[in-house]
């Protein structure tokens, strides 16, 4: 009754022509085992877990005390094979169901795997061909249950899930934060019967309302007279007028009822002109009168029900739903109408495999997958596609044949920064590139345009691997591909942002096993930066105080501008290997930056030190070695703490922990100052918990968390564009930030008025504090 | 939509119709002293209360029967033929209909003394009506005929508030009619159930449910405190909409013939043919519907119903969703007494059993359903009481 009933008339002739090559479909099928399936009407869910093996780029110290020194550089690279947890749903037309189950079983090598967990009004009719051609034992699950358990689930792990439908907007889509409690939310599925559904925690859910109790009509209603199928109805009713059929208030007053507050295209009595003459009404006209009757009616119940039950997120899923945009604009304006825009609608980007997700994670109780954090890979999702018939051919070729999601288990745990200001309210992202076309149009051809260059780099990577070029190709189609996507469809991976394009360049790369194509020159970078260390220590400590504070700033911003992932400098970078750490602080812009809050900081320093400082640092080679690590034995000087946070696993040639590691070792045994520190625990390393060249401070590592909590963290220093402008730039913070960056994007630098390597020195003390707040600020 | 028709605006000043039971229809001795003050402030005939609803237009229509010989002499020929063409006849045109069953005899307003007739006739036919009062010389009597909506533009419109003239009338002929509000013992038992008179002595505060062509929910708490809390465009022009576009029928009560004849479980989907029985993980019951219409999903089971199955899963879908927006308002507002009207409840008990068991059953027996005898009726009646109060 919950699923989808609204069922193809034409049902489940067995279709042998699979479209897309089925392994590219199923993947990882040789280790699946804890299969679910969801079963609707016209749609198959189908939902397993495997172990993915893929390459990680690994460093690790040479031992300097023997005496064969491998030639001079630091630390040996190597690739091994790491195993890591995926979730795959796959959604198809239940008319390929058979060709698909004999897919899986073809390919399914393990055997341990007994029983499929199934769910949805299907799952009965085809228990019999499931068990017949897998050979495994199907286990019904409860069907709300699994769709409730499935919803708590992609709330909790994909942070963009659920979104608000304007029609008319610049962007249709308006994805939600997701705040930081789920609970409590009314999820109102309509499939053939409505069901209102009251969540309150993981466990503690209630049926309150629905078809059962309310009988209202439902799209099934649609059927009895037009005997169509559900997607042609809303085509033919996208085409209606619904005024021809329904009496209008103004049909009845002649205009608006204004005591009322009733205004004259209002409906007084849906249908109700069909009653009074004999005349025919065009298809499209009745159709379009079905949709608002029931849209409306759904929308008023669901709105009856939040307010009794004070409830103010309210989630439509369902069959009728499915990403239609006719009717999620139908249900939003009727939830608008009804509560004058005290709740709104809301819409789940994974709404279709909500089922298949709960039955799965019923069967999946035992390996307890709530206790860990999924990510959604966006190289293996296909992304949320609309069904309208007005999107682009691409879409719609792909709509109707096989749609994907997968994800993958973070093996750490990640929390939300303990000094968020408000952490319900803060988003990463700086710009949302949904919304803004102009940004959009950039960046897209941005990242498309340096395509070439990243392949080139991954080839170059892998020098001992003949079949690289190859992969390095299948690398640049998918990235293509995902970037012609997005350019049609910019919602569909929730809100586009620089950090989701550059997110899924390296889960592209990932997948295609170029874990770390930056290692090599991340390598020879820190060696050559390495060699420079104490030069530069001791032109810093011959400086006055007074200079050397600003010394040590321009250090860390001219460190900066050694930044591989952006365009401009690498192409210098390329063509000239000499261009150095001098060279960059004559590139840098003279004072007054951009923005240009030094005189703030350098006030805040002739004061008391700070307790602790939780540094997010940006790149390898010059940037850490000559610019981080000096302002970092200031800090450590000055008696304050610091807690290096760098990336769990590479991102272009962003410096990892376990890189980090090692040059800090290294940097130790020629300084004093460092080498206390770390003996001390003064000095600390820990892993963000992220593997992106942004920053989403939401979502960190727990034991760094933890760490800024115990040491009672008082200022938070964040480096570089990636992780200071793109994110995080009107992140609010409860102590002291500091965010630094170099601007060497020309189109960016132009668009925040300055030019390139122009400088944003941002130092900002949150409201309440004594402060020395530098008020200047671009508007990104 | 009440429009009134009144004769003279320019009248002020009598007093107000109210529900006091002092003006119980009992032909009182004070009523013929009439004085002549009362007499001045009076309108002139012909009282009328009109009401354009969606669907049907309702007339109520007041004939004096303490008309003096000396009155009688006075009382120009065309008002007298009005008189005798609408209480002599009980159709009018093809589809005029006096209500004869619900006529109020000897009753007492504004100190005359008469019988207040219930008349209705569809919306459509407006123009006609008109032409039937033009064609009668009605223009000749002064008479401004008021009306709300488009069409009658040669006569003066005075609007009356809707909901004010719903409440009066409401009121009114609750006070002056014993035995006017009923509800239903036993709804949840169809061997019981019984219709029993409910004094509706102190009835506020109530939600008043208006179902004509559309539906209002009012929240009443005195006479001149209410709101309207809601509405839905799913009301009785839907059921007949619909029912016409599924069965080709061609009226409201061929519909709900039909409906009586039909089996809607044949349509709808009920919690028993998906789980075989009760779904005890929410508690609902197995003859619960899990989807209204479920069954039309399928193409074997639309050729298998029939047209009065149609009609009557139709009546149940469009009656229980009023039940139920009027359950969720009851328990948002906090009122337990449910007093549903309008034109969609008339010679219709399978709603009227199926409103009073849905309330029952899912509120458990907290909220109680009442019904009034002259269902659509009470707009006129505001509209009638206001013209003599404003006059």
């Amino acid at each position: 009754m919950y699923a989808e009933h609204a069922a193809s008339t034409s049902a489940h002739t067995m279709d042998k022509s699979i479209i897309l090559p089925p392994d590219e479909i199923f993947r990882n099928l040789e280790n699946a085992k804890r299969f679910a399936i969801d079963i609707g009407g016209s749609l198959t869910k189908l939902a397993y877990y495997s172990t993915v093996q893929h390459k990680v780029a690994k460093v690790r110290s040479f031992d300097h005390t023997a005496k064969e020194a491998h030639s001079d550089k630091l630390y040996e690279i190597s690739v091994q094979e790491e195993v890591t947890a995926r979730l795959h749903f796959i959604k198809f037309e239940n008319t390929y169901i058979e060709t698909c189950l004999d897919f899986i079983k073809d390919h399914l090598v393990n055997t341990e795997t007994k029983v499929i967990k199934a769910t949805g009004g299907g799952a009965h009719k085809f228990k019999d061909l499931i068990e017949k051609k897998l050979g495994l034992k199907v286990d019904k699950e409860d069907e709300m249950t699994c769709l409730i358990k499935g919803c708590n689930f992609v709330l909790r792990n994909i942070p963009h899930e659920a979104f608000v439908y304007t029609k008319h907007a610049d962007s249709e889509f308006r994805f939600q934060t997701t705040h930081p409690d789920i609970f409590p939310y009314l999820l109102v599925n309509i499939g053939s019967g409505v069901s209102i559904v009251k969540v309150e925690s993981e466990d503690k859910f209630e049926r309150i309302g629905g078809s059962s109790i309310a009988n209202l009509p439902t799209p099934a209603l649609m059927f009895s007279y037009f005997g169509q199928r559900f997607d042609e109805l809303l085509q033919l009713a996208s085409k209606g007028q619904h005024t021809s059929v329904d009496m209008l208030v103004k049909d009845i007053y002649g205009g608006s009822y204004g005591s009322l507050g009733l205004t004259g295209d209002l409906i007084a009595s849906s249908f109700g002109k069909s009653a009074t003459a004999d005349k025919e009404f065009p298809k499209e006209d009745m159709a379009k009168s079905l949709l608002h009757m029931i849209s409306n009616d759904i929308g008023q119940l669901a709105c009856l029900y939040a307010k009794l039950h004070n409830l103010s997120r309210v989630y439509f899923g369902g069959f009728f739903i499915r990403g239609h945009p006719v009717t999620m604009h139908t249900i939003t304006y009727s939830i608008n109408y009804f509560t004058k825009g005290e709740v709104q609608a809301l819409f789940l980007r994974h709404e279709g495999y909500l089922g298949a997700i709960g039955a799965f994670l019923k069967g999946a109780e035992e390996d307890n997958p709530n206790q860990y954090r999924w990510v959604e890979n966006y190289a293996g999702s296909s992304g949320l596609m609309s069904v309208s018939p007005d999107m682009n051919p691409m879409q719609r070729a792909r709509s109707g044949t096989f749609d994907m999601l997968e994800m993958d288990r973070l093996e750490r745990q990640l929390v939300k920064l303990p000094l968020l200001q408000d952490p319900s309210s803060y988003i990463p992202d700086t710009v949302d590139l949904t919304e803004d076309a102009l940004a959009r149009e950039y960046w897209l051809f941005c990242f498309e345009d340096a395509l070439d260059g990243v392949v080139q780099r991954a080839v170059a990577s892998q020098p001992d691997l003949p079949e690289a070029p190859e992969r390095a190709e299948k690398f640049r189609q998918k990235y293509r591909h995902k970037l012609q996507t997005l350019r049609h469809q910019p919602f569909a991976y929730g809100s586009l942002t620089v950090r989701s394009l550059l997110d899924t360049r390296e889960h592209c790369l990932n997948e295609f096993n170029f874990p770390d194509p930056y290692s090599k020159i991340k390598q020879r970078e820190n060696d050559l930066a390495l060699k420079y260390y104490l030069k530069a220590v001791k032109a810093l400590e011959k400086l006055e105080w007074e200079d050397r504070q600003l010394a040590l700033v321009s250090g860390v911003l001219a460190g900066n501008v050694f930044d591989w992932g952006a365009k401009a400098v690498s192409d210098v970078l390329e063509s000239d290997p000499e261009f150095g750490f001098e060279e960059a602080k004559r590139q840098l812009e003279e004072r007054p930056w951009l923005v240009d809050c030094y005189d703030q900081w350098f006030e805040r320093l002739k004061g008391p030190p700070h307790r602790c400082a939780l540094f997010f640092v940006d790149n390898s080679g010059v940037d850490i070695i000559l610019g981080v690590i000096p302002f970092v034995r200031e800090l450590l000087s000055r008696g304050t703490e610091v807690v290096l946070a760098s990336n769990s696993g590479p991102a272009l040639n962003d410096v990892t922990n376990g890189e980090l590691q090692i040059l800090t070792e290294r940097i130790a045994a020629m300084d004093p100052v460092i080498q206390s520190g770390l003996r001390d625990e003064r000095l600390m390393l820990v892993q963000s918990g992220s593997s992106s060249p942004c920053l989403d401070l939401s979502r960190l590592d727990k034991v760094l968390a933890t760490l800024v909590r115990e040491r009672k963290t008082d200022l938070v220093i964040i480096e570089g564009m990636g992780r200071a402008i793109h994110t995080n730039y009107y992140a609010m913070l409860s102590c002291e930030s500091l965010k630094m960056a170099v601007i060497k994007n020309s189109w960016l630098a132009d668009r925040l008025g300055g030019k390139l390597f122009s400088v944003v020195f941002k130092y900002e003390v949150p409201a309440g504090k004594p402060s020395q707040d530098c008020s200047a600020s671009i508007p990104l | 939509m009440p429009g009134l028709c009144r004769s003279d605006p320019n009248n002020e000043g009598a007093a107000a119709p109210g529900p006091s039971s002092s003006e119980r229809r009992t032909f009182n001795s004070t009523a013929r002293l009439r004085t002549d003050s009362v007499k001045k402030s009076r309108p002139l005939f012909p009282w009328f209360g009109m009401d354009i609803g969606g669907t049907l237009v309702k007339l109520v229509y007041f004939e004096p029967k303490d008309i003096t010989a000396e009155e009688e002499q006075e009382e120009v020929e065309n008002l007298k033929s009005i008189r005798r063409y609408l209480t002599l006849n009980t159709a009018y045109g093809k589809t005029g209909i006096r209500d004869v069953h619900l006529e109020l005899k000897d009753l007492t307003l504004c100190g005359r003394t008469g019988n207040l007739h219930f008349i209705r006739f569809p919306t459509q036919d407006l123009p006609v009506f008109l032409q039937m009062g033009r064609d009668k010389h009605f223009s000749s009597l002064h008479t401004t005929l008021c009306a709300t909506g488009g069409g009658p533009t040669s006569l003066k419109l005075h609007k009356l508030d809707e909901l004010e003239c719903l409440i009066r009338g409401v009121l009114y002929i609750d006070s002056v009619m014993p035995r006017e509000c009923y509800y239903f013992e036993n709804p949840t038992d169809p061997d019981h159930c019984v219709e029993r008179p409910y004094p509706l002595e102190n009835p506020y505060p109530m939600l008043l449910v208006n179902i004509g062509s559309g539906v209002s929910i009012l929240a009443v708490y005195s006479e001149n405190n209410y709101k309207r809390v809601t509405g839905t465009s799913l009301g009785g022009g839907t059921f007949l909409g619909l029912c016409c576009l599924l069965t080709g029928c061609s009226s409201f009560e061929d519909a709900l013939e039909m409906a009586s004849e039909g089996e809607s479980t044949r349509v709808d989907k009920l919690v028993r043919d998906i789980y075989g029985g009760d779904y005890e993980r929410f508690g609902l019951p197995g003859w619960a519907v899990a989807s209204s219409f479920g069954n039309m999903m399928s193409k074997e089971k639309r050729e298998t119903v029939s047209k009065a199955d149609l009609a009557r899963a139709t009546l149940v879908t469009i009656t229980n969703n009023i039940g139920s927006i009027t359950r969720m308002c009851a328990l948002n507002e906090n009122i337990e007494r449910v007093v549903f009207v309008g034109n969609f409840l008339r010679v219709n008990t399978l709603s009227m059993k199926l409103l009073a068991y849905a309330m029952d059953y899912w509120s458990k027996g907290q909220l109680k359903a009442l019904f009034l005898r002259h269902e659509g009726y009470f707009g006129a009646v505001g509209a009638l009481l206001e013209l003599l109060h404003s006059s």
